[in-house]
C-alpha cells in the first residue's frame, strides 16, 4: 500500500486514443511496400534497388534541409513520421528500370521540395507528392521517362538495365535493348498482352507497377489494416472495369476488355497507394467515391482516346484538383438537420 | 441500424473497454470517514443554498441545502454529525464553489430512520417534480443535471416513450452495470413509478450487448410489467449519448438543437430510476452513489457505494491506496471524464468513476499535422466534419466553425480518440464552443 504524493498531470479528454499514430500508419505503408521492391528487383534487376534508393534519398534530403526544423531547430524534425521515406518509394517504384540514379534523386527533391513543402508540409499539400516529382520528371526528361527495359527472371538479376550511373545533364548512350509497355503496344500496335503475364508481372513497365496480382493482395491487406480509406481504390477500379467495359461491349475489336484495362499499366499501384494519399483525397465519404469514379473515367479517357498510352499518373493528378470542390459539395448531413 | 441487425446508430469508435476489471466486483458499502465536503454545485443548472449553520447538529439525510429556483436541486446530509466550516473548496473542475463540511459522529451508527413512504398517484404533476427537487435527485449518467427539470412536461406535449439508458459506454466503468444486475427491482420500479406520474405507455431500456447478465436480470426484474422492452445493442461509443441512443432504439433522429421531447422521448439513466425508487418507497434522499474505481494505477479496483461528499483520497485509500506510477486521476470516464488537479476534491453527485493512470495510460501523445486521412469524419456520431472545425479552431475562426454546426457537437471525444495525429479536437472545439456562448452573451445585453 502505497499513498500518492506529488503533482498531478492534468490534460483534457479523452484520456484514450486510438492505437494507430501517423509515424506508425506510415511505417507500416512503407512495409507494405518491401514485397513490391522485391518484385521489382526480380523483374528488372538489382538496379531497380538502386532508382528506389535515389529516389528516396532525394526526397529525404529535401525533407531534412527544408523541412520543419525539430527541438532546438535541428533540422529534419519531420523525418521520423516516416512520410518523406514514403514519398521516395513511391515516386521510385512509378519511375522505369533504366532512369539515371541522378533524375531519379531530382525526382525525389521535387515530389518533396515542390509537391509538399511549398504547400506547407505534410497534410497540406493539394497534389499527390510523388506524382508531381513524376509528372516533373516526365515533362524534363521525356525519352527516359518513356524508355522501357525490358524484364528478366532470376538468372538476370545481377544485370543493370539501361545506365544508371549515367552523369547529370550528359546524354547516356541508349544502347540497352529497350521494349515497349503492354498499353503502348495496345496504342500503337493493337497487341494484347497476355492475362496472365499481367498477373504475375512478367511485362515490361515502371519499376512497381508490373504484378497485379502482387498489387491487390498489398491493397487488400491495407484493406484489412485500415490503412486507407477502401472507397477510393474499389471506385477507381470498378468505374475503370464499368468504363472500359462499355467501350468493349460497343466495339471489342477497338477497345480492350476490361480485365486487361484492370491488370496493365500503372492502374492498380496508382489505385491503391497513390489516390489513396490521406492529404489529397476527400474526408467525405460520398467524395470519396466520386472521387474514385472520377479518376477511372479518365484513365479510361486517355488511355483509350488520349495521345499518351497511360494516364493513370495525369488523372489522379487531375482529381486532386478537384477535391476542394469535392469536399464542399459532398459533406455528410448533420445529425438532426 | 446496421446490416446486421444489431441496433445502433451511425459512426461512433471502438475503444478498449477494460471493464473486465471490476465488471463482476459485487457493489460494497464504503465505511464513513470523519469528514464528509458537500459542494453546493453538485449539478448542472444553479447551485444550492444552504440552509444550516456551523456547529449545528444533522442526522443522515437531513436537508442542508435547498434548491435555489427551478433548474436547481436540494442537498442532504451524507451522515449524522455536526455541520463543520462554510467555506470555498476545489470542484473538481478547478472552480472556486462554496462547500458545507460535515463531521460524521463517531458514535453514531448511521442507520436509516424508519422507512417513510410516499405514495406517488397521491401526487398530481407539479407535486410530484417538487417533491424529486426536494429529495436532491439528478442525472446520475455524470452530467448530473437535476431530474426533475425533466419531468415537468410542456403544456401541450406528450410523452410517448421513456428510454432508460443503461449503455454505460464510458471505458472502465461498471457501476450502471452492477446497479442493474444487483438493484434491478429498484430500477424497474423507479421506472413504473416516473411512467405512471407521466402517464407514459412505453419504457425502452437500452443496455450494451457486454452486459449480458445485466440484460437477464432486468428482464427478469420487469417480466411483470408489459411496458418494458429490454434491448441490447451494439458495443459501440457513444452509444450512451442521449440522441445516439435514442437512434438506436427508436430509430428517429432529434432535431439539432432540440430535447429529446421534441420526439416524444424522455431519456434517464438507471441509477437515476433506482433514486427514485429509494425516494419514494423508503424516503430517502440522494446521498449515496455507486462509483467504480479503477484504472492500473489503483491497488484494489472496486465497485463502492459512497456517500456523496467523500474526498476523492480517502475513497483510493479505501482502495488501497494509488500505485507509485499514478500520474493522472480522472473523475468519470476516460472519453469525456475530468482530470482532477487534486485529491482534495469530493465525490459529487454525477462521479460515476474514478480513475488512475500512469503518464503512459493516460492517452499522452505527440500532435502531429492533419493528414485529412478522414478518421474523425468517419468516427463523428453528429455527421459533423471535426478535421475542418479543428483547422478553423487553430486560426480562430469561430464564425465559420459555427456555419459548419458546431454548435451540434456533444463533445463525445470520438474524433480525437480516432485521430492519428493526436490533434486535441475537441477540446479545440470546446473552446471554440465557449468563446462563441460568450460572443452571444455579450450581443443579447
Amino acid at each position: 500500500m502505497s499513498q500518492h504524493s506529488g503533482e498531478l498531470l492534468v490534460h483534457t479528454s479523452p484520456f484514450s486514443s486510438a492505437r494507430l499514430t501517423t509515424p506508425r500508419l506510415m511505417l507500416e505503408v512503407n512495409l507494405v511496400l518491401v514485397p513490391i521492391i522485391i518484385a521489382s528487383t526480380w523483374y528488372f534487376g538489382y538496379g531497380a534497388l538502386l532508382v528506389v534508393a535515389a529516389a528516396t534519398l532525394g526526397a529525404v534530403f529535401i525533407e531534412w534541409f527544408f523541412g520543419p526544423r525539430g527541438r532546438n531547430g535541428a533540422r529534419g524534425g519531420a523525418l521520423h513520421d516516416g512520410s518523406a521515406v514514403l514519398t521516395g518509394l513511391l515516386l521510385g517504384l512509378t519511375l522505369p528500370p533504366g532512369t539515371p540514379l541522378w533524375i531519379a534523386f531530382v525526382g525525389g527533391v521535387v515530389a518533396i521540395g515542390l509537391g509538399k513543402l511549398a504547400f506547407g508540409g505534410l497534410g497540406g499539400n493539394m497534389f499527390n507528392p510523388a506524382l508531381v516529382g513524376r509528372a516533373f520528371l516526365q515533362a524534363a526528361f521525356p525519352t527516359i521517362m518513356t524508355t522501357w527495359n525490358p524484364q528478366g527472371g532470376a538468372a538476370q538479376w545481377t544485370k543493370l538495365r539501361g545506365s544508371p550511373f549515367a552523369a547529370p545533364l550528359f546524354s547516356s548512350d541508349v544502347d540497352a535493348i529497350t521494349t515497349a509497355t503492354p498499353l503502348a503496344r495496345m496504342k500503337f500496335d493493337g497487341d494484347i498482352e497476355g492475362i496472365w503475364n499481367l498477373l504475375v508481372g512478367n511485362v515490361p513497365g515502371s519499376l512497381g507497377e508490373t504484378s497485379a496480382i502482387l498489387l491487390i493482395l498489398c491493397g487488400l491487406w491495407m484493406g484489412v489494416r485500415r490503412l486507407f480509406d477502401w472507397r477510393v481504390p474499389l471506385a477507381v477500379l470498378f468505374s475503370v472495369a464499368l468504363f472500359s467495359g462499355l467501350f468493349h461491349v460497343i466495339s471489342p475489336a477497338n477497345y480492350p476488355n476490361p480485365l486487361v484495362m484492370l491488370t496493365s499499366g500503372g492502374l492498380l499501384f496508382g489505385a491503391v497507394f497513390m489516390a489513396t494519399d490521406p492529404a489529397t483525397s476527400p474526408t467525405a465519404p460520398r467524395g470519396a467515391f466520386i472521387f474514385g469514379i472520377g479518376i477511372g473515367l479518365l484513365v479510361v479517357l486517355i488511355r483509350l482516346f488520349g495521345g499518351l498510352p497511360e494516364g493513370v499518373m495525369y488523372a489522379i493528378l487531375l482529381m486532386n484538383a478537384a477535391v476542394p470542390l469535392l469536399e464542399r459539395v459532398t459533406q455528410p448531413r448533420v445529425f438532426g438537420r | 441500424m446496421s446490416l446486421l441487425g444489431s441496433r445502433s446508430f451511425r459512426h461512433g469508435v471502438h475503444p478498449e473497454e477494460h471493464k473486465d476489471q471490476t465488471a463482476h466486483l459485487v457493489v460494497e458499502r464504503m465505511r464513513f470517514v470523519p469528514r464528509y465536503e458537500l459542494l453546493l454545485s453538485q449539478h448542472g443548472g444553479k447551485p444550492s443554498r444552504s440552509i444550516v449553520k456551523p456547529g449545528q447538529r444533522v442526522v443522515r439525510g437531513q436537508m442542508i441545502a435547498e434548491a435555489d429556483g427551478f433548474v436547481s436541486t436540494s442537498l442532504h446530509s451524507p451522515v449524522t454529525g455536526t455541520v463543520g466550516k462554510l467555506e470555498m473548496c476545489r470542484h473538481p473542475n478547478g472552480r472556486l464553489v462554496p462547500m458545507i463540511e460535515i463531521e460524521s459522529d463517531p458514535y453514531s451508527p448511521q442507520t436509516w430512520s424508519d422507512p417513510i413512504t410516499t405514495d406517488p398517484a397521491s401526487l398530481n404533476n407539479d407535486e410530484f417534480v417538487q417533491f424529486i427537487q426536494s429529495k436532491g435527485i439528478v442525472g446520475m449518467g455524470g452530467a448530473a443535471f437535476p431530474a426533475h427539470v425533466k419531468y415537468k412536461v410542456p403544456e401541450g406535449k406528450k410523452l410517448e416513450k421513456l428510454i432508460l439508458n443503461g449503455c454505460e459506454c464510458e471505458p472502465y466503468l461498471t457501476c450502471d452495470h452492477r446497479v442493474m444486475v444487483e438493484w434491478a427491482k429498484a430500477v424497474v420500479r423507479g421506472a413504473a413509478i416516473l411512467a405512471d406520474a407521466l402517464d407514459v405507455p412505453e419504457i425502452h431500456v437500452g443496455i450494451e450487448k457486454n452486459k449480458p447478465d445485466a440484460v437477464e436480470a432486468m428482464k427478469a426484474a420487469a417480466k411483470d410489467d408489459p411496458r418494458f422492452r429490454i434491448v441490447a445493442l451494439t458495443v459501440k461509443y457513444p452509444q450512451g449519448a442521449e440522441k445516439m441512443l435514442i437512434k438506436a432504439l427508436l430509430d428517429v433522429e432529434v432535431p439539432a438543437g432540440k430535447l429529446p421531447f421534441e420526439v416524444g422521448a424522455l431519456v434517464n439513466n438507471i441509477g437515476t430510476m433506482a433514486a427514485i425508487a429509494d425516494a419514494f418507497d423508503l424516503g430517502r434522499p440522494l446521498v449515496e452513489r455507486v462509483v467504480t474505481v479503477a484504472g492500473p494505477g489503483v491497488e484494489r479496483p472496486a465497485n463502492l457505494l459512497v456517500p456523496i461528499g467523500t474526498p476523492v483520497r480517502e475513497v483510493f485509500a479505501a482502495c488501497g491506496g494509488l500505485g507509485s506510477e499514478t500520474r493522472e486521476v480522472i473523475m468519470g470516464g476516460p472519453m469525456m471524464g475530468q482530470p482532477m488537479i487534486a485529491l482534495e476534491a469530493p465525490v459529487l453527485k454525477g462521479t460515476s468513476g474514478l480513475l488512475a493512470f500512469s503518464e503512459s495510460q493516460a492517452g499522452i501523445t505527440a500532435e502531429y499535422t492533419c493528414l485529412k486521412c478522414g478518421r474523425c469524419v468517419e468516427s463523428c456520431p453528429a455527421f459533423l466534419n471535426p478535421s475542418k472545425l479543428a483547422r478553423l479552431a487553430k486560426t480562430k475562426r469561430y464564425p465559420e466553425m459555427e456555419e459548419s454546426y458546431v454548435m451540434d457537437c456533444m463533445e463525445c471525444g470520438s474524433c480525437s480518440y480516432a485521430c492519428p495525429s493526436n490533434i486535441p479536437i475537441v477540446q479545440l472545439i470546446r473552446v471554440a464552443k465557449s468563446s462563441l456562448r460568450d460572443a452571444q452573451r455579450k450581443e443579447k445585453k
